[in-house]
């Protein structure tokens, strides 16, 4: 939220140098709901950390990388569901990425400018599409598709490796990766747009006027400008992968093991706190949920955190050329 | 010195984005290793008519032009002729310095070999254009090192060593010196008299003492039309348009 950052500085000056009351005012208000942005992220940490006390004080942290759960026996590991996010992710972005970069580019650099609404229009609408309705197209449509053609194409071709052996099933980390790769796709291919345009218009014409075809310039001049920024949309797509919930549930299988198939059926964070949250008997189920929820928390706000100053490596990089 | 043949022919030449057209029919001859200097106020389409030469002006969306322009007495504008293989012949200089940032000062000169795909390190050919562009005794110490962490001046020059290195045959500058400071205006001015030996450049200029020092011959547009063009020194102490008098001493522009 860039907005009350921005315009904070400017109505401190004003409120120092004495002011009016309207400013005051103004400045007063925006300062409370500056600071009521970080009161609620607190407040949910902490409520987090409140509810998940009694099963950190029974667990230890341990909790973190025990590979089991079954909370009938009292086993509670976070390792599968954290694995399970991180696999379903990662697929989500080696399989989104390359797709938005292309879309990106022929929406700012080379499409037909008359297609480029469309294509354009088409990315918002997937964006707009409900979580559920994803899962239920993944669970339809999706899923016997993976498993009558993809999965045993993908085990004729690559069956050497361990990634993609096993039964053919259809639900699990490949079909998880593969819906969040879709609902991803417009966050990546927007915020790389964005990042093509910080790219100078001169750094273009100078590849062009070497002789350099419109992909020569974009690989010599556009693409190496806005690399890190492009890492920058990654993660930001990667951070919204990883608290999908309602669509992975439905199609990654929900069994909390560990397997190194992406045919294989997992769990991730969000999917296992929403399944077991409402039955959830006793503290120490509901803390070690609770607990989930805050690894995710956890996870979510390194990539955050990484994706943002990337971004704002390239935005100093931008002003300094054009200076 | 015999007069020398022609190196571009221009001949009606007219230039438009999309309805607005911004040169309204012009036409000069630019002989083979001489400096033709373009000047004229803002907005006059002495850009438009060097960005022609090159065929980067059609590369503006809706922008479009007419007329011949011949290069060595073939179309530069013939179905046959790629651009991209035209702008390896005709090189640009812009405005403002633009080198590669994520390039370093030797890869930026060597941009276009790699681009052409020359086999090599080129740490020759980057030598000598470093040279040519009165860059290498400033730089020869820190050729990996980012190109941006150069002065203004010293990015322009390097700009310069970055077109020289696909050996045009014909040098294009849109004001190579407007943003540079009077000693870096200086050494830009030297080098355009060195280069003009084995080039053929045409520069545009806002400084009508840069046209006089710095051309051989030159040409005056005034709102899309090309009023005059000539010897340098004609035009500037005998002009025989009384537009082109009232812009050379002053009187408007």
């Amino acid at each position: 939220m860039p907005l009350p950052a921005d315009i904070l500085p400017a109505a401190a000056v004003s409120a120092r140098r004495g002011g009016n009351r309207g400013d005051r005012l103004y400045h007063a208000a925006l300062q409370l709901l500056g600071g009521a942005v970080l009161a609620v992220a607190g407040l949910v940490l902490l409520e987090l950390a409140d509810v998940a006390a009694p099963a950190a004080r029974r667990l230890g942290l341990g909790f973190l990388w025990r590979n089991d759960w079954d909370p009938v026996s009292g086993a509670f590991g976070a390792l599968p569901f954290v694995y399970g996010t991180l696999v379903t992710s990662a697929v989500a972005i080696a399989l989104a990425l390359p797709v938005s970069v292309g879309l990106a580019l022929f929406l700012s650099e080379m499409g037909p400018r008359r297609l480029r609404p469309v294509v354009s229009f088409a990315i918002e609408v997937l964006a707009a599409i409900p979580s559920v309705v994803y899962g239920l197209w993944g669970l339809f449509v999706l899923v016997p598709v993976l498993r009558d053609w993809v999965q045993p194409a993908l085990a004729r071709a690559l069956g050497f490796l361990p990634l993609f052996q096993g039964p053919p099933i259809g639900l699990g980390y490949l079909a998880a990766g593969v819906i969040l790769a879709v609902m991803i796709l417009p966050t990546v291919t927007s915020v790389t747009i964005e990042v093509l345009r910080t790219v100078p218009a001169s750094l273009r014409e100078a590849s062009l006027a070497l002789g350099a075809t419109r992909w020569e310039a974009i690989r010599m001049a556009v693409l190496p400008f806005g690399r890190a920024g492009i890492v920058g949309a990654a993660l930001l797509g990667l951070g919204r992968a990883l608290g999908e919930t309602m669509a992975v549930t439905m199609v990654i299988g929900n069994s909390p093991e560990i397997h190194a198939s992406l045919f294989a059926p997992g769990y991730s964070l969000p999917a296992v706190i929403a399944n077991e949250f409402a039955e959830a008997t006793g503290e120490v189920h509901l803390g070690a949920l609770a607990a989930l929820g805050l690894v995710l928390f956890g996870i979510t706000v390194l990539l955050n955190g990484a994706a943002r100053l990337l971004v704002a490596a390239v935005a100093r990089g931008s002003a300094r050329s054009a200076r | 010195m015999d007069a020398p043949a022609n190196k571009i022919s221009v001949q009606g030449l007219k230039a438009w984005f999309g309805k607005n057209e911004v040169i309204h029919g012009a036409s000069l001859d630019i002989p083979d290793r001489s400096v033709l200097a373009i000047i004229g106020p803002s907005g006059c389409g002495k850009s438009t008519f060097l960005r022609c030469l090159n065929r980067m002006h059609e590369l503006t969306p809706g922008a479009g032009s007419s007329g011949k322009m011949l290069l060595d007495d073939r179309d530069l504008y013939a179905a046959s002729v790629d651009p991209v293989e035209l702008r390896r012949r005709v090189g640009m200089v812009f405005q403002r310095p633009n080198p590669f940032p994520t390039m370093s000062i030797a890869r930026n000169v060597s941009a276009g070999l790699r681009l052409n795909r020359v086999p090599g390190d080129h740490a020759e050919v980057v030598e000598r254009c470093l040279r040519q562009a009165a860059l290498w005794d400033e730089v020869k110490d820190r050729l990996d090192a980012p190109a941006t962490g150069l002065s203004g001046g010293q990015q322009q020059r390097l700009c310069i060593a970055r077109a020289l290195a696909v050996e045009p045959e014909v040098l294009l500058m849109d004001e190579p010196a407007s943003a540079l400071d009077p000693i870096a205006t200086a050494k830009v001015e030297d080098l355009i008299h060195e280069l003009k030996q084995r080039y053929t450049i045409v520069i545009v200029t806002h400084n009508m003492q840069q046209a006089a020092r710095v051309s051989d011959r030159t040409a005056f547009f005034y709102l899309g039309e090309l009023v005059e063009s000539g010897p340098t020194e004609k035009i500037f102490t005998n002009p025989s348009e009384q537009r082109t008098e009232d812009y050379v001493t002053g009187k408007f522009g």
